[in-house]
């Protein structure tokens, strides 16, 4: 009864003049269909609400394309085999496929298969991987080149990562990495299975990478999202998203996308470019991200590279966009049967950080290498020992402390007690004439007051 | 990360060389750059070395792989060979035994090979040999060890062992938290 009401209403609101009832609003209508939609597709308002005003006419297509799953598509290791051999390899197995479409030459969609995909020898030995149509789009973005460094941001199960390495060919550096442990060990099995051999694996958070290396010329992040492109992968989301998950989402995607932006080498010779992509539809994941990192450093949208695909909105709702954004695509179950999906490529056209240019001296070295900023402290800390290995006496210490600039007469009066190493004498001051290291001093002037 | 020791170097290579031979020099001498071997969290690594000078900025606990892992140090300080050290192992073999694709599903559930799924083996392959298993397609599906030589496997029963299984590519799947 419900469908038949969504579709009247459907119906009457397509041709809203002559087809309404007299003296019913639209609103009545819009609400009527809501609240149907909602019941009937079980979702909650609030994501009905958003999902409506994203597709005010194709809605129910939408929601439609939800309910049923996407093919299953698998991706050829380049790196190990061909296509066409991994196509007859599996046909003799009983599965039945085709090549994904005119967009991939490595791609392949399954129908129906009579043994499980994920467990036959060739998958073993690691000539195909189980992966969505719709995330190798983010990576073709990329458009990797052979003796790059790249990072992939947040890799697992390292679908992606895989497809980096063999665009480049095993050649060059790629860095997966994943804040979850559990998770990015699959990517170490993923890799090695696929025989790539120039990866490096870590699980830092991302949003700290920049501290602990810099200067890749490309930049994947594939940022974790609320996944209302992948309903009917995962039906949860209908019921369990609101505002709130929304809104934490973006703010994570917001500092996920700067890190980003930070690691990339603006100077590279080759790239320079950041890909950003969820499988999200939400505007707040997408396009507000964008905009937010548009707004705040040095880069400009390009075009993604993807001959299909929606245009990103440039202006929705209340938001008013860059108008670059255009150049953005989004995907959609409905009309391109992939996963809901959004990737927008960024080039970086200046290292420096708009409004922290002389904050960060360490920004403007476009060089890969450890930054680590325990190494200073670490030459500083070796400093107060050998200090402390030299004094004597808490006293001698305070007396030796204490500036030597504002008071030499104190300190003329400290080092003749301390004849035995006067040279010694002068060492262990040393991180005091530079002030490099206020903390310590201030432990020694409280001291001084207490006494 | 840190280079392996001298002792660590012998037993490692000492184990490797159950396999490949003297094909070890060949992992070191390279035409296409230079690689080494680095022990991480108990685990070897076979890694160019441009990569492991930049894998070396990754603080230690953060740092889940680089390069190939060839296998890891046992508390006892033997060296276990994983699965992952396949893709080197293959290709420098000295003894290879081919599987029956009857057999093939078997050994990649972790099972030792029985003579009457053999499909081929190396000639004079001497017994307790390190041997590389492949399918008949010439995929690489693990290693073991060679439970009887090849003059013996010839007049044995179909149900007697003849290649015990140490690594196989299913534990890509039935073991992939072990890996790390």
């Amino acid at each position: 009864m419900i469908q038949t009401r969504i579709k009247e209403v459907l119906h009457v609101l397509s041709d809203f003049k002559d087809r309404h009832e007299p003296g019913k609003a639209r609103q009545e209508y819009l609400q009527q269909l809501k609240t149907d939609l909602c019941t009937y597709y079980s979702y909650n308002e609030y994501l009905m609400e958003k999902l409506i005003s994203l597709f005010p006419h194709e809605i129910v297509d939408f929601l439609e394309a939800n309910e049923v799953p996407r093919p299953v598509t698998i991706r050829t290791n380049t790196l190990k085999t061909r296509r066409r051999d991994l196509a007859q390899a599996l046909i003799n197995r009983g599965v039945n496929l085709d090549p994904i479409g005119k967009w991939s030459k490595v791609g392949l969609v399954v129908y129906d298969s009579q043994v499980p995909l994920g467990a036959t020898p060739e998958y073993l030995a690691g000539h195909y991987m189980l992966q969505g149509g719709s995330s190798f789009l983010p990576v073709m973005s990329l458009a990797p080149q052979e003796g790059e460094t790249i990072l992939d941001m947040s890799a697992a199960p390292g679908g992606k990562t895989t497809y980096i390495a063999a665009l480049m060919r095993n050649t060059g550096m790629l860095f997966a990495n994943d804040a979850n442990k559990e998770r990015a060990k699959a990517v170490v099995g993923n890799v090695h299975r696929m025989g790539i051999t120039n990866t490096v694996i870590s699980d830092y958070d991302g949003r700290t990478i920049p501290d602990v290396m810099k200067g890749f010329d490309r930049v994947l992040l594939d940022a974790p999202c609320s996944g209302t492109g992948v309903i009917s992968k995962d039906p949860e989301v209908k019921i369990n998203k609101d505002d709130a998950d929304i809104k934490k989402c973006s703010h994570l995607q917001k500092e996920l996308l700067l890190a980003a932006i930070d690691c990339c080498n603006a100077k590279s010779k080759t790239g320079g470019y950041i890909v950003y992509s969820t499988c999200s539809v939400m505007v707040e994941e997408n396009e507000w991200v964008i905009d937010y990192a548009l707004k705040r450093r040095n880069v400009k949208l390009v075009s993604a590279g993807l001959d299909f695909g929606k245009d990103g909105f440039a202006n929705f709702e209340r938001f008013r966009f860059n108008p670059n954004m255009k150049m953005t695509k989004r995907f959609y179950p409905h009309t391109h049967n992939l996963d809901g999906f959004f990737v927008a490529k960024l080039k970086k056209f200046s290292n420096k950080i708009p409004g922290q240019e002389n904050k960060d001296p360490s920004a403007k070295l476009g060089e890969l290498g450890t930054f680590f900023k325990s190494e200073g402290d670490d030459d500083k800390s070796d400093d107060n020992t050998e200090e402390s290995k030299t004094v004597e006496s808490p006293a001698k210490e305070e007396s030796k402390g204490s500036p030597n600039k504002k008071n030499p007469k104190e300190d003329n009066k400290s080092g003749s007690p301390n004849k035995k190493n006067p040279k010694q004498d002068n060492k262990p001051n040393k991180p005091f004439k530079k002030g490099k290291n206020p903390k310590y001093r201030f432990g020694k002037n409280k001291k001084f007051k207490s006494k | 990360m840190r280079p392996l020791t001298e002792e660590e170097t012998r037993t490692f290579f000492e184990k490797l060389s159950k396999y490949i031979g003297e094909n070890i020099k060949l992992l070191l001498d390279r035409p296409d750059g230079s690689y080494c071997f680095r022990l991480h969290k108990d685990r070897v690594y076979y890694v160019h070395e441009e990569l492991m000078k930049r894998a070396a900025s990754v603080s230690a606990p953060n740092l889940l792989s680089f390069g190939t892992c060839f296998g890891k140090f046992t508390k006892t300080q033997k060296f276990r060979l994983h699965v992952t050290a396949l893709d080197y192992l293959a290709p420098y073999a000295k003894y290879k035994v081919w599987l029956k694709a009857s057999a093939e599903q078997q050994f990649l559930y972790g099972h030792h090979v029985m003579k009457s799924g053999l499909g081929r083996i190396t000639e004079n392959t001497p017994q307790y040999q390190g041997i590389i298993v492949y399918s008949m397609a010439d995929v690489p599906l693990g290693f073991g060890v060679a439970a009887k030589s090849t003059q013996e496997c010839r007049h044995t029963d179909p149900m007697t062992l003849v290649v015990f299984h140490q690594a196989d590519i299913g534990e890509y799947i039935r073991n992939e938290q072990e890996l790390t």
